[in-house]
């Protein structure tokens, strides 16, 4: 094919840009600002929320959360190590606020479609000419007996907040010698190196404070995200501590609790009573998007990928780790990223313009020990209607680097977190 | 206008009327935003150590990005995430980023070493680095108030042979020991 010059191809972009906005649907025609509602103040909603406000003032924009504070998952695993404070990975929604957006800490119950009108436990009711639902995650029940109660005593800390709490507070409780059982779930879930970085956190805490102890992975799966990476510093750091057992060892790994028991009970039978059990149930779109029948039989949101909008309702849009991305992964980078790609087509949307062609990036970042970070990334394109990685790009970090680069890993991701969090709910 | 160009994107139009496979470029805020996770909004980064882009020339953005995707230039992930990018859209980020802001860092420094790094600036910095590392169009990123970590890493790799080194400042850096290339990287930090 000929080689469009840059110049050419932005006029030719904009010459068909103008094509489209004939043939396009006028959404919210005449009159009124445009108004944007937001499902879900996490990571992505709050990015979608400031972003928004950022490319367009006129917009109004409200998000809807029933909490006061967000805590992120990521990092959440160094509050269970001791290395950071619950506080620290905490965050309220006073900067979005400073963006103009409207926040309503309000429970959504219901999405009406076709009204275009979102409707809350609180008895509000908002309309909207786009919404944007980012739920996040709601668990699965894969694993017999582990009912509500059980998440009290079994705690599986894969919502931050409380549930780390819990789980940090049985981790500084246990004796020396004790053993901490974590059941990491199967695919597609939030945050897939996490499991894995939580058994390195847990077992740094360990080797410092109680060396005799034990970290037993009994998992679903029999490989994992960054395993290559995980499993040199698993004999790197933990040797002694940590334990790996695949699903094919266990007959499929933990199938079922008893929780005031104490035990946990893999697919072949075995019974394991560890001194603290962390059980990380499969996982599907929060509840909001089953609800407002965003789902397909997955369990997660098809979305058109261009703009994230469902495919199954329109106007409605879903982004993070609800949404179904691959191969974007269910991250908090790939969610801020998304949820940029999001604010900008809904924008354009609302004004009556063709959305743009998106791109993101995913960058997740793991820290095995106090100093060595190992990361993953990639950047992704928009290709025959899908995301896709642009080839040639992202990648792991080498087995081979050198200690101070892996200690370098370590501060990048500090800054990463200040960074991203920042850029969701910062003023 | 020339006629042949005209035709050509007459053409071009038509084609892309039937395809939707051909599509325009992402904006340069659509690339650009992606790099905020890790760079900061805006570019401006709350550190520790991922520097600031903000502000950096966009003929120095797009040199460091060449050599990060050829492995010329020292990274644990830039390499990675360079590579993702062609030359035009790397263009684009350069001048979305050369027309933001640089804000500078508020960080805890040692006020010892930032007058001896001041001492040490004037002797064997100054005449490349003009503003105390400030200016963005002296072929370099911008030093001044830049986080202290990134300043740290950047000369390690400078004097460990992992980047090369203009002629001139390779003769004085060579000179210098430790102790006063940490007070000279704490001097730029402190630049308000």
């Amino acid at each position: 094919m000929k080689q469009i010059k840059r110049r050419d191809f932005i006029k030719i972009a904009g010459a068909t840009a103008a094509v489209s906005a004939i043939g396009f649907p006028a959404i919210a025609a005449a009159g009124g600002k445009k108004q944007v509602v937001i499902v879900g103040g996490g990571t992505g909603g709050a990015t979608a929320a400031k972003y928004i406000r950022r490319a367009d003032p006129s917009v109004e924009v409200t998000l809807i959360e029933p909490n006061e504070h967000y805590y992120t998952c990521y990092m959440s695993n160094e509050v269970l190590s001791g290395h950071r404070s619950l506080d620290s990975i905490k965050f309220g929604y006073d900067g979005l606020r400073k963006h103009g957006v409207t926040v309503v800490h309000d429970m959504v119950t219901a999405i009406d479609a076709k009204g275009h009108k979102v409707t809350t436990k609180g008895g509000k009711s908002f309309s909207y000419d786009r919404c944007i639902v980012a739920p996040g995650i709601s668990f699965k029940d894969n694993i017999a007996g582990y009912d509500e109660a059980a998440h009290e005593l079994m705690p599986h800390a894969w919502k931050a907040g409380n549930q780390t709490k819990i789980l940090h507070g049985q981790i500084e409780a246990m004796k020396d010698g004790g053993t901490v059982l974590i059941a990491p779930p199967p695919n597609p879930f939030r945050c897939p190196p996490g499991p894995y970085e939580r058994a390195c956190q847990i077992a740094s805490y360990l080797k410092k404070s109680k060396p005799k102890s034990k970290v037993l992975i009994i998992d679903s799966k029999d490989k994992f995200s960054k395993k290559g990476l995980f499993t040199q510093a698993f004999e790197r750091h933990y040797k002694d501590i940590i334990e790996w057992v695949p699903a094919k060892d266990t007959g499929g790994g933990i199938k079922s609790v008893d929780a005031k028991a104490g035990t946990a009970t893999t697919g072949s039978g075995d019974v394991h009573k560890a001194d603290v059990t962390n059980i990380i149930p499969a996982q599907v779109a929060g509840k909001i998007a089953h609800t407002a029948g965003l789902t397909n039989e997955s369990g997660w949101c098809p979305v058109d990928h261009k703009t994230f909008e469902s495919t199954i309702h329109k106007d409605i849009h879903v982004i993070g780790d609800a949404a179904i991305q691959k191969p974007l992964p269910k991250s908090g980078y790939a969610a801020n990223s998304e949820a940029k790609v999001t604010a900008a087509a809904v924008v354009d949307l609302v004004n009556g313009r063709e959305p743009g062609t998106p791109s993101w990036v995913n960058t997740c970042y793991s820290i095995v020990a106090p100093d060595d970070g190992i990361s993953v990334a990639m950047v992704y394109n928009f290709v025959d209607g899908k995301v896709a990685k642009v080839k040639g790009s992202g990648g792991l970090t080498s087995k081979d680097s050198s200690p101070a680069e892996r200690a370098r890993e370590v501060q990048f991701a500090y800054s990463w977190y200040n960074n991203i969090t920042n850029d969701a709910f910062g003023g | 206008m020339p006629a042949k160009k005209s035709l050509a994107m007459l053409l071009s139009s038509i084609l892309m009327l039937g395809s939707t496979q051909l599509m325009a470029a992402p904006s340069a805020s659509m690339l650009a935003n992606t790099c905020a996770g890790c760079h900061g909004t805006d570019g401006a980064s709350m550190g520790p150590a991922t520097p600031t882009i903000a502000g950096m020339s966009a003929e120095y953005f797009r040199t460091v990005m060449k050599e990060y995707q050829e492995d010329d230039r020292a990274s644990t992930i830039m390499g990675r995430i360079a590579r993702g990018y062609t030359e035009a859209e790397i263009a684009l980020m350069a001048d979305y980023y050369a027309g933001k802001k640089f804000i500078r860092a508020k960080q805890n420094l040692d006020s010892g070493k930032v007058a001896a790094g001041a001492k040490l600036f004037d002797k064997n910095c100054s005449k490349c680095h003009d503003e105390f590392g400030g200016l963005p169009d002296d072929d370099s990123g911008i030093l001044a108030g830049q986080w202290l970590p990134y300043l740290q890493y950047a000369i390690a790799d400078f004097r460990a042979g992992h980047r090369d080194m203009p002629k001139k400042m390779k003769k004085k850096v060579t000179k210098l020991n430790d102790a006063e290339i940490e007070a000279i990287m704490q001097f730029y930090a402190s630049q308000k």
